[in-house]
């Protein structure tokens, strides 16, 4: 069998399925933030799979650019608030934050 | 079985299974460091895709920014006293259990699913073309999108400085 869209679908649903795992399981705020890394990555490929079999033109693709470029501010933005709990509260144990100020 | 086939399951299961590794490790260092396996053969994947850019911004902010971002506060946050189990996970079953049913369901409908399908399947130089198209369609996006990460850049250094306490 060659390989055509469904391949493409289901790895980004795996890929999906595994982010999703690790936001919903995780207690550490940065592994949250991977799985949410993983989440993004699949529907990423997605994007870029319908446009090369199913539309044929180049919209896919820019929608990608523009996920991964949010995904680098959301990280940033992210491990920034994740170090700035870690000064107040010297864990990252996202069950032992429970107040927004010191 | 052709060689592209072969190349891409291959990079398929090393997508996975740095993906199940980055879900399922109980310490946060090895989980960081299986991004990189993950962000890698998702470019791969975008090559075999004939997005030729899309792949080279993959390799350019994931890996090169992103995942050193993440080792960053890894390693800023995590006590290397501390007990072996970093990454601690609650709820494992019926989270398993849910994402199972759930993943279930999307392949199902994947399958039974009737794509349409393009006239054309085209292998052609893309960087020209989406230069064109930020520049043409998605001119205020694109703009936009300047903005969103200077905002994001000043916040990030508003948000992780030191408190200046009098």
């Amino acid at each position: 069998m060659a390989i055509g869209l469904t391949h493409y679908l289901v790895l980004g649903a795996i890929l999906f399925s595994l982010g999703l795992y690790s936001v919903l399981t995780r207690r550490n705020a940065i592994a949250i933030l991977m799985g949410v890394e993983l989440i993004l990555n699949g529907a990423n490929i997605n994007y870029v799979a319908f446009s090369h079999f199913s539309t044929g033109g180049l919209d896919g693709q820019i929608y990608a650019i523009f996920v991964i470029m949010l995904a680098a501010a959301e990280a940033a933005i992210g491990l920034a608030i994740v170090l700035a709990i870690f000064q107040i509260f010297h864990t990252i144990d996202v069950g032992a934050v429970e107040t927004l100020k010191e | 079985m052709e060689v592209a086939t072969v190349l891409f399951y291959l990079i398929a299961a090393v997508t996975v299974g740095s993906a199940a590794m980055v879900a399922f490790s109980r310490n946060i260092i090895y989980s960081a460091f299986s991004l990189l396996g993950t962000f890698a053969g998702v470019a791969g994947i975008y090559v075999f895709l004939g997005a030729d850019f899309v792949a080279g911004v993959q390799v350019l902010i994931y890996v090169g920014g992103i995942l050193v971002l993440v080792l960053f506060a890894v390693m800023l946050t995590h006590r290397i006293t501390d007990v072996q189990i970093t990454n601690r996970a609650v709820g494992r079953l019926p989270a398993l259990v849910a994402v199972g049913i759930l993943l279930f369901l999307l392949v199902q409908s994947i399958r039974e699913t009737p794509w349409r399908k393009a006239k054309e399947i085209v292998y052609a130089p893309t960087t020209a073309q989406i230069g064109d198209l930020f520049l043409q369609s998605y001119l205020l996006p694109f703009e936009l999108a300047s903005l969103v990460l200077l905002a994001a850049l000043i916040g990030a250094v508003l948000i992780s400085r030191k408190e200046l306490k009098e």
